[in-house]
């Protein structure tokens, strides 16, 4: 059984030390996650690749309680599902990101959270598919 | 060219077995015909709106192939609303003098879903869990309260609010009141919004007749007349669904945009409105689209809801047929749902939930998926 990512270019790969996959405008310079081709602001083409920080704080949050409808969910479902946080996490005051939390506890808006990759489910090959996620972490450093 | 509402029918909002989309959207039309005193074959035209069927004009199958030009839309949960827009501008134009907007749909239970790439957004976005509404919703209430000090005892004294409304009108899907405490004791599905807290998908079907402002007295006594009707989308950094990120600007959402817009058009202010239909998929969406649409600061809802101020009897009515939470959302008919209500209200025939004195202008709003936001501003 292997580990292999979501999807290609969300995070890097391999996985140590992973970074979110964004894209950054040449000619006003926002930045989009994940990357895409245009710029939503301007309409230029001018994006280049840009990793994103792995810190950064949270702005709005919520749990998922039940399953989400499959499709388009693949996780897992009936007993199998776990409740998870989701969110999104403010990073180097650049983007916004959605995404998973690994808790529904103790979730506050400004907390500090750090990028992590997490099991998400085993795919028909039996192979573990991994996920980024966002977890709290301690004030030092946070936002940096 | 102005336009008059002159008619409106309604099929009830809830599960109806297999009596098809198709058949609840021409009982709808016949109804409102009925109410305008006027025949199918004086239509001169009809714009028709739904998410799951794909040509409600077939519906001429079962009211007449009068070769009318008939025209289907399906535009977010703002369909309604784009139909409404579309019918009005219609007659503003001159092209034709009397025509019909009707919607209509049949959900399946449970929280909608669909294929990530057909709203521009990645497919592993939908393999999380993340293409999901319901989630949007509790991000943006959960914010909005720990930013203008709304608390779940607000929340949950909207949605039994709408519960109690809903058992005032015949025509609602939810028609049985329940207590603040049992919205709060009931699942947690996104936090801090419980299961009664969220309105569900289902069945229905509503039809308008519109005409030429001018000739609306040879229909009826008491037309109602359209000051406003428009639709908006998001800009870059409103807070909506469906968004993987977001930028650091911050701009405010379709809804506010609409709403300025719609009063701009119309030539008056929220303070002049008397009776409100707002977007309720949720009871936190009531209370941010109370602020939304100008009819009070962001954090004086907390107080406002207290004091009974949305109920029935209070100075800001909001929902008064129960909103989406008791009637459901028939994505292509809720919005005319709406202005049916509007339309009554104003025509002081509501009935157990008729809002007291003399109510002269109107308001309704929609607003979802992917960001879009519609507002029409009716009086007598």
């Amino acid at each position: 059984m292997a580990r292999i990512p979501l999807a290609d270019g969300v995070f890097t790969w391999p996985p140590e030390e992973p970074r979110l996959i964004g894209s950054r405008c040449g000619a006003c310079g926002i930045v989009t996650f994940p990357a895409q081709d245009g710029c939503p602001r301007c309409a230029s083409t001018e994006m280049t690749q840009h990793l994103l920080s792995r810190r950064g704080r949270l702005w709005a949050w919520t749990t998922q309680e039940f399953p989400p409808p499959a499709p388009p969910y693949a996780g897992p479902t009936g007993a199998a599902f776990v409740p998870y946080g989701v969110g999104y996490v403010e990073l180097g005051g650049e983007v916004k990101v959605e995404t998973r939390l690994t808790t529904i506890d103790g979730l506050t808006i400004g907390m500090a959270m750090e990028l992590v990759l997490v099991p998400f489910r085993t795919d028909g090959d039996g192979n573990e598919v991994v996920t980024f996620a966002f977890r709290p972490v301690a004030e030092t450093g946070a936002g940096a | 060219m102005d336009v008059a509402i002159v008619g409106v029918g309604l099929h009830p909002f809830g599960r109806f077995g297999d009596r098809t989309g198709i058949e609840m959207g021409a009982i709808a039309v016949r109804r409102a015909l009925a109410d305008a005193g006027v025949a199918w074959r004086d239509i001169q035209f009809a714009f028709a709106g739904s998410y799951e069927i794909d040509n409600p004009d077939a519906m001429v199958a079962l009211l007449g192939l009068t070769g009318i030009p008939f025209t289907n839309v399906y535009n977010g949960c703002a369909t309604a609303a784009s139909v409404l827009a579309l019918a009005a501008d219609t007659i503003r134009l001159g092209e034709h003098d009397l025509g019909l907007a009707v919607g209509l749909d049949k959900h399946l239970p449970g929280a909608f879903s669909s294929d990530p790439r057909l709203y521009a957004c990645p497919s592993w976005y939908g393999e999380l869990g993340h293409f999901l509404t319901p989630k949007f919703f509790g991000m943006k209430i959960n914010k909005y309260m720990h930013d203008h000090g709304i608390s779940a005892r607000t929340l949950a004294r909207v949605a039994a609010k709408s519960y109690r409304n809903g058992a005032l009108n015949p025509n609602a899907f939810r028609r049985k009141p329940i207590s603040e405490d049992e919205i709060l004791r009931s699942r947690m599905l996104n936090h801090p919004l419980t299961q009664y807290m969220f309105c569900s998908p289902d069945e229905g079907a509503a039809a308008v007749v519109l005409c030429r402002a001018d000739r609306a007295h040879r229909y009826t006594d008491t037309p109602i007349y359209l000051r406003a009707s428009l639709v908006r989308t998001r800009r870059l950094g409103a807070f909506e669904v469906h968004s993987p990120w977001l930028p650091i600007e911050e701009a405010t959402g379709p809804t506010v945009d609409a709403s300025r817009a719609a009063f701009e058009r119309a030539g008056i202010g929220p303070e002049d409105v008397d009776v409100i239909q707002l977007q309720d998929t949720d009871a936190g969406a009531e209370v941010i689209h109370l602020a939304e649409n100008g009819f009070c600061a962001d954090g004086d809802q907390e107080a406002l809801v207290a004091e009974g101020a949305l109920e029935i009897n209070g100075r800001l009515p909001v929902n008064t047929d129960g909103g989406l939470i008791a009637n459901g959302e028939p994505i292509g008919a809720s919005g005319l749902r709406q202005v049916h209500e509007v339309v009554l209200q104003l025509r002081r025939r509501a009935g157990d939930r008729q809002v007291p004195g003399d109510p002269k202008v109107g308001y309704t709003q929609l607003y979802g998926a992917p960001g879009v936001a519609g507002v029409s501003i009716l009086s007598v």
